[in-house]
């Protein structure tokens, strides 16, 4: 990476001695106190996250339903206006480009929220699809600045720092909103496994917000507490659980996919043709009896057969023991098979787990 | 500033050995590190009888985020590991210096002259 950039609050990280590293071309606050501080104020109060380094692309034109149905593998079709749903963009081969999420403005207007690392993959990818559909393409992440604000608490404390009120806001939807000069799109989404918001502006309206939840006693949260947290939940963090070697089958992720319906997107055949002759490898979850850690990229272990390697793997700070997701051969995916994870030469025991360690805190209400 | 004692050795890994007599030393991590690493979650260390080698790795310190290798200063025996960080791995950030990790016997004292005084260690970080 020739040039690395800074999101607009990097001042601010560096005003609250946060330690910066280099993500996805941005110089991004990895933590401000620690980790572990951070992760428990999302699980039990609310904290926040600069997470500007994401992409944004706007999708517009008289055939954009049509065309964001071709691209992602998600369902768009009976979605309605304020709607956000989460799926990925698939290669011919049904690999994933990236995963994102779909923001449905209207049938001729959708906003797509990328990761940081595939923001110009992305692009291109987009951009060459569009041949046969009449839609326009804009990448728009330098435009966008965005933080999420997360945790039990986070409803109310949009409502007393803001004075916003977003208890009629569904999960997994989006409104916009007026703050003093501002305006703010604001969804219901996050990234943790908690209720929470993500909240898109320009530049100066997202430095003023963050000052303002700062000063409110939101917890600033860096990089190092939004892996640890979305590890728990199961989420997959693009590069680790999902890449352009895996599909979403093997992922764990066919709910996320429109295989069973009458839409064709990119991907859909080779999807098919895995869902008929089986997966070989799947994303499990491991929890090991032994006290140790097991991190990304150590090898699983069936006896004396390699079976496959970890993609997360942490110290839970939740639930304070070492488990971790990993991708293994099929036949040894069954939940409570006896693998062992090999840390520093030594061959750590465990147990193929339910990857879902920790229950989901979302808001949900009924239809 | 990260803390230096000045009665003890030091490596270039940011390890520091101190001397109980000519045969034993006691090895830990310096302050330098441990703030480095951030709250320390585990300690993967070797247990008596195992045998640790100059310059190799012996074991491991790890954050939540991160392992980082510990490299052994000197080659011996281990005779005992430090029980309470096993524990208490935290007990390695609140006193570095107390929380050592292994005691050796040594094999070649001479090793001991390739490592940094504390003044060395000092300018070094």
């Amino acid at each position: 990476m020739e040039n690395i950039g800074k999101t607009c609050l990097y001042n601010e990280h560096v005003k609250l001695n946060a330690k910066m590293e280099e993500f996805a071309g941005f110089l991004m606050p990895i933590v401000y106190e620690s980790i572990k501080s951070e992760h428990n104020s999302v699980r039990e109060n609310v904290g926040m996250f600069d997470v500007s380094h994401m992409g944004e692309f706007v999708i517009k034109g008289e055939e954009a339903t049509k065309f964001v149905d071709y691209i992602f593998c998600n369902d768009i079709l009976d979605k309605e206006s304020g709607s956000v749903t989460y799926g990925m963009m698939l290669y011919e081969n049904g690999t994933i480009v990236d995963d994102l999420l779909v923001y449905k403005v209207n049938n001729n207007e959708y906003f797509l929220v990328v990761n940081a690392s595939n923001v110009a993959k992305d692009y291109n990818w987009v951009v060459e699809q569009t041949a046969e559909f009449d839609v326009t393409v804009k990448n728009l992440s330098d435009e966008y600045s965005e933080i999420a604000v997360q945790g039990p608490e986070a409803e109310s404390k949009m409502k007393d720092i803001l004075g916003i009120d977003l208890s009629d806001l569904k999960f997994f939807h989006f409104n916009n909103y007026d703050y003093m000069q501002h305006q703010l799109l604001i969804s219901r989404t996050g990234y943790t496994g908690e209720d929470g918001f993500e909240i898109y502006a320009d530049a100066d309206a997202i430095v003023d917000l963050w000052k303002l939840f700062i000063e409110n006693g939101v917890t600033p949260c860096g990089l190092g507490s939004r892996d640890t947290l979305r590890f728990e939940a199961a989420l997959p963090l693009y590069g680790h659980e999902i890449s352009a070697e895996i599909t979403p089958l093997e992922a764990g992720l066919k709910f996320f996919t429109k295989i069973n319906s009458e839409s064709d997107f990119i991907g859909k055949d080779a999807l098919l043709k895995q869902l008929e002759t089986g997966i070989t490898r799947k994303v499990i979850g491991i929890e090991l009896t032994k006290l140790s850690i097991p991190r990304a990229g150590y090898p699983v272990y069936y006896k004396d057969e390699e079976i496959g390697y970890v993609t997360t793997g942490y110290l839970s700070v939740t639930l304070n023991k070492p488990i971790a997701m990993a991708m293994v051969k099929k036949e040894y995916s069954k939940k409570d098979t006896e693998i062992e994870v090999k840390i520093r030469n030594k061959s750590i025991p465990g147990f193929v787990r339910d990857k879902k360690f920790l229950k989901k805190n979302y808001k949900v209400k009924g239809a | 500033m990260s803390k230096v004692v000045k009665d003890l050795l030091y490596s270039k890994s940011h390890e520091w050995v101190k001397k109980l007599n000519d045969e034993e030393v006691l090895i830990g991590i310096t302050d330098f590190a441990a703030k480095q690493l951030g709250s320390i979650v585990f300690v993967d260390l070797p247990e008596a009888g195992d045998s640790v080698e100059f310059e190799t790795e012996f074991g491991a310190v790890e954050s939540v985020k991160a392992a980082s290798d510990l490299i052994s200063p000197v080659t011996g025996e281990v005779l005992e590991m430090n029980d309470d960080l096993v524990g208490e791995p935290e007990l390695v950030n609140e006193n570095p210096y107390k929380a050592w990790f292994i005691k050796v016997k040594l094999e070649n004292p001479e090793e001991l002259e390739d490592l940094l005084s504390a003044e060395e260690y000092e300018a070094l970080i």
